[in-house]
């Protein structure tokens, strides 16, 4: 049994995007402002903090989450990916990325990085999807610049990409 | 926006977990998957001193089939049993409905227990418990109790949980031949609903149930009832519920609803 301290800090510990981090908080704060403010990954938003706006999706275990609503010391010894593991270099963006770019699926980006890591993690389970399939996913999220139609488009994109170079090419 | 500070503990076992809701009864919430929990304390309508995280309990994380029933552990995601392969052979309404709780992002952590704990009048989980009769499994530290799914619920946001007892799970009958059928309203997918209806074929008839109208889902039985019998039968359910004018719909178009749905809903069960 761990219990927690309300007044002091604590340490919590676990893996970010293939890299050990660890750092203190507090048991109330929430995982979104422990990468934020103790880690400096402040690539993962934070728009409504009650679970609606999908801003701040990342993903631990393998699951979809809402950073807003779990609490860094849930995710103590967890895996977690966040939009800073999408890119495969400092200089280059991943595929889905591209797909956004070319056809403008983000006017501010606040929004971006969740549906990123939507996105994401359903490509790499689901490679063709279809539109609507796309569209339910994005209801998870809330977008007020790009009315959602580049968003799709770039997903369907990114998904045929994928499974192109997917492709096996060699009998060896 | 932030929660308020409480005391964390991670439960290795379902003892430590009693035993944290003994010591500290009303002033404890249970944390499972946290997708109600977490915003109603960063919204601060809840305000603990500790909160009991049980997702680290094993033995919690379980779907069983036992016998004539399926047995679910508080420690369930709902994303889980969307992916047990069993789920629409056994339990077929539950499938129907699932995927209308919430989107594929809390879907993820949200636990089916949770969404019953939590007890919204218009969430997708209370109105299955009670369509299909299903029990809830409490558990404090010297006891066990089952409670049926029309007790469990006292109210809005109210169950008949008490201060010191941790919902271990719940039980579902498993479908025998029966048909179901689900359907909703809302703003949007995944949004609560302004009305949900679950039917069911039974021995006797049928069965209608109603989450988003009343105070807390309720269930109506009938022989086979067609034309206009079922009309005013349904009339009468529609008002009995009570329907309120809120923002997001007034009472007459609840009712509406309840007599629409409800009318189709008997119809495709009873085909």
């Amino acid at each position: 049994m761990t219990r927690l301290k309300a007044d002091s800090r604590h340490a919590v510990r676990f893996t970010l995007n293939g890299t050990s981090v660890e750092a203190e908080a507090e048991p109330r704060m929430l995982l979104s402002d422990f990468l934020r403010h103790q880690l400096g990954a402040t690539g993962t938003h934070v728009g409504c903090e009650h679970g609606v706006c999908g801003a701040c999706t990342i993903v631990v275990d393998g699951m979809l989450t809402r950073s807003c609503l779990t609490l860094a010391a849930q995710v103590d010894d967890c895996e977690l990916r966040t939009v800073e593991g999408l890119a495969p270099s400092a200089d280059r963006l991943g595929v889905l990325q591209q797909a956004f770019r070319r056809n403008h699926a983000l006017q501010c980006g606040f929004c971006t990085a969740g549906i990123l890591m939507s996105l994401d993690h359903y490509l790499a389970r689901n490679p063709n999807p279809s539109e609507a399939e796309i569209r339910d996913l994005l209801s998870g999220h809330i977008c007020r610049c790009t009315g959602y139609t580049p968003i799709i488009k770039a997903a369907l994109e990114a998904a045929a990409e994928l499974a192109s170079s997917n492709k096996e090419t060699s009998d060896a | 926006m932030k929660p308020p500070a409480f005391d964390y503990l991670r439960a290795g076992n379902i003892s430590e977990a009693l035993e944290g809701l003994a010591q500290q009864g009303s002033d404890a919430r249970v944390l499972a998957g946290g997708q109600s929990l977490m915003a109603m304390l960063n919204m601060r309508l809840a305000k603990p001193k500790l909160l009991i995280d049980i997702m680290r309990i094993k033995e919690l994380r379980q779907i069983e089939r036992k016998g004539d029933a399926v047995v679910i552990g508080a420690g369930v995601r709902q994303a889980d049993l969307l992916a047990w392969p069993d789920l629409a052979e056994a339990l077929p309404l539950v499938a129907l409905a699932l995927p209308w709780v919430g989107h594929m992002q809390t879907r993820s952590r949200g636990t089916i227990c949770g969404s019953l704990a939590h007890a919204d009048p218009s969430a997708e989980m209370p109105l299955a418990l009670v369509a299909l009769g299903g029990e809830v499994l409490l558990r404090n530290a010297r006891r066990r109790r089952r409670v049926v799914a029309k007790d469990f619920f006292a109210g809005m946001m109210l169950t008949a949980r008490a201060d010191d007892e941790l919902i271990e799970g719940i039980s579902l009958p498993v479908a025998k031949v029966s048909r179901f059928a689900f359907r909703e309203v809302a703003r949007r997918h995944g949004d609560f609903a302004i009305v949900a209806c679950a039917a069911m074929r039974t021995p006797a008839g049928v069965r209608l149930a109603v989450g988003g109208v009343a105070d807390v889902p309720t269930a109506r039985d009938w022989p086979r009832l067609e034309g206009s019998a079922l009309d005013d039968a349904l009339n009468a359910f529609a008002w009995e519920l009570g329907a309120r004018d809120d923002v997001h719909a007034s009472a007459r178009y609840r009712r509406d609803l309840v007599r629409m749905i409800g009318r189709d809903l008997i119809g495709e069960v009873l085909q």
